[in-house]
């Protein structure tokens, strides 16, 4: 049991402070910008934790990890087993106690949090997967008796690999499907070293195919093999999980100048790609030395771009934002780490214009000022453009990063699914079913862009549909 | 892991290769693409699909040596390996029976140009090629061509072969003289962008096929967009083909510019380490 102190010498203890790298060092470097909390560190902030007899912090996790259980073995400094209560609801803890708005989530819901800071959950999620993979390295939880059934998921993404850890565990067979070369999606091409280093996610991907998943890559759904074609082909249900992937663009003049970028290529250049090493990796990405770079957007995928650029040596890195700070979709942790890195935030700003030389290269955008008026239907309030206000703010490369659509291949494809009128793919809230038999569908292709731990709760709730779909089928497998 | 079964030099700096890609082999059309990565190191690019063999399970590329990749890859021999190769990418020619249709490539455009002309031919078309090359050696897959085709005319740049001039002059002769339905042209920005002026204004339908710079190849990227109809399209998804009366040349041509730079420098790493190779050796 946790050590027997009152709550009120519980909150005497301030929230742990997880130490970093220092800006003015990390700018130069794509190492992690987080270090992580020492053991010590832990086990103080555990202590925080008063053990709500009703853990509200469960209801915000998206998987319903057991937050309050995991909490009481760390504060015993039972760092290992408090991994393996974890891995009981989620199988990527290190990627999740890196990447996940925890402070919307778990965070908010911390009773504690409300006179006081919350318990640092995501920071101690880090710290249990980092310390038993670095102890003993990921164990695998056991598997149920093997069902006979198949089950396809499209996209190695968030959403595909919770999918696959849950019903590799109900002991079905499972093939994941991957378009690209390398596994993980948005995990690999999205963000950055910096934020999510590629070992940790190689290796919490290994620990599933460890249990049996099977992966294969190159495997672009829709064109290589059809959702029906793998339905022919003996799987019993298909998961899609291809994610959002169709970057958006402006619409605005210039936007085909050479300099000007989507998030997506220039973030799949730099982190899957490995440009930020070019020549030693093949692939370029436009050299922003000495440069200045503007990236238009206010989420999470505008910081990590803008960041990148910074540490490939930008002169000045912009992020110009329509609204006004308080509007801004990124965590408040990567907007911190941003304005200490440098970044200038140019704001209630929008673009009207690209300008290009002769040759075709963008040098300059042309800004528009913003004033806020009455909320609109995001409940924001909404940017009105100020009359006049216009001015030129030279720039060598642009980065839009104003979201993303839905693939159209899995669309044209599969014609017989049911999709709303920007692409997504349409089910039910609570199965993630779709409209055609043993098709199930989850992540950003249902739900537009949104975030990795929304994906992965997506990706648990439709294994459990599936699961009930193929006992329902085939109930014989219970026995 | 694909395994390349044969790789044989048809021109100068261009070769072609048969490659072990079974899935791919059964499932490509016409006009679609594979997208390679030689080695782990390598940059993802994209490869229009030559010829198949659905039985033996293999798909043939023709690559022609231009910057490093290119170049790497055609240093490659039988029994080798490629890394990764994904596809079958892009949508598949838009065939039909137009009555006569005339098939153009331009140097190793032609290696594109020929599936089509296939499917053409197949279509019920009285399929005609021209084949344009800078000088003879440069004129490629002349036989395969004779053999699918009606009708085949070669033109070179400087009179060493065929018929001394541009695929233009021998189009525009074609024209003259009798009635074409459609025309496909699949070769350098420049010539493409001369067919499309030349058809245009006698109002023949006519195809063209873009290479732009991709990385990803599903749509997921937007770096192959190109401006067609005024509007931006993703290469990669709702192409490779176009209307060639309604594709910008001008943005196409200034955006395969991008990475000249880092091309160079690319190449001149590669070359310098093959040198330091040499000289241990």
């Amino acid at each position: 049991m946790a050590e027997k102190i009152s709550n009120k010498e519980r909150m005497k203890i301030k929230r742990q402070i997880m130490p970093e790298q220092d800006p003015l060092v990390r700018r130069n470097n794509f190492s992690e910008v987080n270090l992580g909390f020492t053991e010590e560190l832990a086990k103080m902030e555990a202590l925080r934790c008063i053990q709500c007899p009703k853990p509200t912090c469960v209801e915000g996790c998206p998987v319903g990890v057991k937050i309050n259980e995991f909490i009481a073995l760390v504060a015993d400094g039972n760092f290992l087993g408090a991994a393996e209560k974890m891995k009981e609801d989620n199988l990527l803890p290190a990627i999740c106690g890196r990447v996940c708005p925890q402070e919307e989530q778990c965070e908010v819901k911390c009773v504690v949090g409300k006179k006081h800071e919350p318990v640092a959950i995501g920071r101690l999620e880090r710290f249990v997967a980092d310390y038993e993979r670095e102890t003993v390295g990921i164990r695998v939880p056991s598997l149920k008796p093997n069902t006979g059934k198949k089950v396809a998921i499209v996209g190695s993404g968030p959403a595909g690999l919770s999918c696959a850890g849950d019903l590799i565990q109900m002991g079905h067979d499972v093939t994941v499907f991957e378009a690209l070369h390398e596994l993980g999606g948005v995990l690999i091409y999205g963000i950055p070293e910096f934020r999510l280093p590629k070992s940790i996610v190689k290796e919490e991907i290994d620990s599933l195919s460890k249990l049996g998943v099977e992966f294969k890559t190159n495997e672009v759904v829709g064109l290589t093999d059809t959702v029906d074609e793998l339905m022919q082909n003996g799987y019993d249900a298909v998961f899609i999980a291809v994610g959002a992937g169709l970057p958006y663009f402006l619409n605005i003049a210039g936007e085909n100048l050479n300099g000007v970028y989507s998030s997506n290529e220039f973030l799949t250049r730099v982190n899957l790609m490995k440009a930020y090493r070019f020549p030693e990796f093949d692939t370029p990405v436009f050299n922003c030395k000495d440069k200045n770079v503007a990236v238009f957007g206010g989420g999470n995928t505008a910081m990590d771009t803008v960041r990148i650029s910074k540490r490939l040596g930008a002169k000045n890195a912009y992020i110009i934002y329509r609204r006004s700070d308080v509007e801004m979709p990124a965590r408040a942790e990567e907007i911190h780490h941003a304005k200490e890195e440098g970044i200038e935030f140019i704001l209630l700003s929008n673009p009207v214009e690209f300008i290009g030389d002769e040759k075709g290269w963008l040098k300059a955008v042309k800004i528009q000022k913003m004033e806020l008026g009455e909320p609109d239907s995001s409940g924001r309030k909404r940017p009105i453009p100020i009359q006049g206000s216009e001015y030129e703010l030279p720039i060598d490369m642009a980065v839009i990063s104003i979201g993303n659509g839905s693939n159209p291949i899995i669309q044209k494809t599969t014609p017989d699914l049911q999709y709303n009128k920007w692409g997504n793919i349409l089910v039910d809230e609570t199965t993630m079913k779709t409209s055609k038999k043993g098709v199930f569908a989850g992540g950003d292709i249902v739900t537009g862009g949104a975030t990795v731990i929304l994906a992965m709760g997506a990706g648990r709730k439709a294994a459990a549909a599936i699961n009930e779909y193929l006992i329902s089928s085939n109930p014989e497998i219970l026995n | 892991m694909h395994k390349i079964l044969s790789a044989t030099f048809i021109a100068p700096n261009i070769k072609r290769f048969t490659i072990e890609a079974p899935k791919i082999a059964l499932k490509r059309k016409a006009g679609q693409f594979v997208i390679i990565r030689i080695n782990d190191v390598g940059e993802r690019i994209p490869l229009t699909i030559a010829d198949s063999d659905s039985e033996k399970g293999t798909i043939d590329i023709i690559v022609q040596g231009i910057g490093k990749t290119t170049m790497e890859l055609n240093s490659l021999e039988a029994g080798d390996f490629i890394t990764d190769v994904v596809g079958p990418l892009g949508k598949a020619s838009h065939i039909e029976n137009f009555g006569t249709s005339v098939s153009i490539g331009g140097g190793v455009g032609t290696a594109i140009a020929y599936p089509t002309a296939v499917a053409l031919k197949q279509a019920g078309n009285h399929t005609i090629s021209i084949i344009g090359g800078r000088t003879k050696e440069f004129v490629i897959l002349e036989d395969e061509m004779k053999k699918v085709c009606d009708e085949v005319f070669v033109t070179t740049d400087d009179g060493s072969y065929g018929k001394h001039g541009f695929v233009t002059d021998q189009l525009k002769e074609l024209i003259a003289t009798r009635k074409i339905d459609f025309v496909l042209a699949i070769g350098p920005i420049p010539m493409m962008k001369a067919v499309a002026d030349v058809t245009r204004e006698k109002g023949i339908p006519t195809v063209v096929s873009l290479n732009p710079v991709m990385v990803d190849g599903t749509g997921m990227c937007g770096g192959c967009r190109a401006t067609v109809d005024n509007k931006t399209v993703f290469v990669c998804v709702d192409g490779p083909e176009f209307d060639a009366h309604k594709v910008d040349f001008k943005t196409l041509m200034t955006r395969n510019q991008s990475y000249l730079m880092a091309e160079k420098e690319s190449l001149e790493v590669h070359e310098c380490n093959l040198n330091s190779l040499a000289s241990t050796q």
